[in-house]
C-alpha cells in the first residue's frame, strides 16, 4: 500500500492572519488526503487554548500576566495594521462577505478532517502551560526530536 | 476551500449514497471532481446549471 503523503507544520506565530494560513493549509491538506501534523509552540499556542479570549492561565505571575495579554483564539491580533483588534472583526466579516472561510471555520474543518494537533512541551513550560489549558483535540505534547521523528518523509513549514 | 466542505459533506454520506454539489467554473470544478475521484468517489454527472455554475453528482462507494 503506498504511503500516504504528509505536511507537517510548525505554527509559531500568533497573528490571525498566520494562522488562518496555518489552518486553511492543514484542512486543504487533510481533505486530499494528507496526514497532517500541527506542532504549535510559543505564540502559536493561543490558537489552540481552551480559552478563546484573554484570561488569566497558568503558573505563576508572570506566566498568568503573559497568558493573559496574549489571548486565546479569538483574540488573535493582526500581523499589520491591527487597530487595536478591530481589523480581524472587519476581516472575519470581510471573509463572510466574499464567502471565504473564516478562521473558526478552517478551525473546525481541521479538527473534523482528523488533524493532527501537538503542543510544544518547552514553550508550555516557558509560558507556565499545561496539556489541560488545550483543546482536547490535541494529540500530544512533544519536544523538538519526537516531532522531527513524526515529520519525517513529508513537507515541513514553518509559520 | 471548496474541496474541504465537499469533503466534510462526502464524509457524512452513507456508503452508496449520493450528493449533488454546486461548483463554481474554474478551480473548484477542476478539483473537486478530479480529488473525489481520486479519493475513490464515484462521479456520476457534471451539468451546467446556469452562468458559470455547475451541478455535479457524487457517489461514495
Amino acid at each position: 500500500m503506498a504511503e500516504k503523503n504528509k505536511l507537517s507544520i510548525i505554527s509559531m506565530s500568533g497573528d490571525f492572519d498566520k494562522v488562518i494560513a496555518v489552518f486553511t493549509l492543514a484542512s486543504g491538506a487533510a481533505a486530499v488526503g494528507y496526514e497532517v501534523n500541527i506542532f504549535f509552540t510559543f505564540w502559536g499556542l493561543n490558537s489552540i487554548k481552551k480559552v478563546t479570549g484573554h484570561s488569566f492561565i497558568g503558573t505563576g505571575f508572570m506566566a498568568r500576566l503573559f497568558n493573559f495579554l496574549l489571548g486565546g483564539r479569538k483574540s488573535l491580533p493582526l500581523s499589520r495594521l491591527n487597530f487595536g483588534g478591530l481589523s480581524p472583526i472587519l476581516m472575519t466579516g470581510m471573509m463572510k462577505d466574499k464567502n471565504v472561510a473564516t478562521l473558526e471555520e478552517l478551525f473546525d474543518a481541521s479538527k473534523a478532517l482528523r488533524v493532527n494537533f501537538f503542543a510544544c512541551e518547552m514553550a508550555m513550560h516557558v509560558l507556565g502551560l499545561t496539556k489541560d489549558d488545550f483543546i482536547p483535540e490535541v494529540k500530544d505534547v512533544l519536544g523538538v526530536a519526537s516531532f522531527l521523528e513524526l515529520s519525517k518523509g513529508g513537507q515541513t513549514l514553518f509559520i | 476551500m471548496t474541496f474541504v466542505k465537499a469533503k466534510l459533506h462526502l464524509e457524512q454520506l452513507e456508503s452508496g449514497d449520493s450528493t449533488e454539489i454546486l461548483l463554481v467554473a474554474g478551480e473548484p470544478l477542476d478539483n473537486v471532481p478530479r480529488t473525489a475521484t481520486e479519493q475513490g468517489y464515484q462521479v456520476l454527472e457534471s451539468v451546467h446549471v446556469r452562468d458559470n455554475i455547475h451541478k455535479v453528482t457524487i457517489k461514495k462507494p
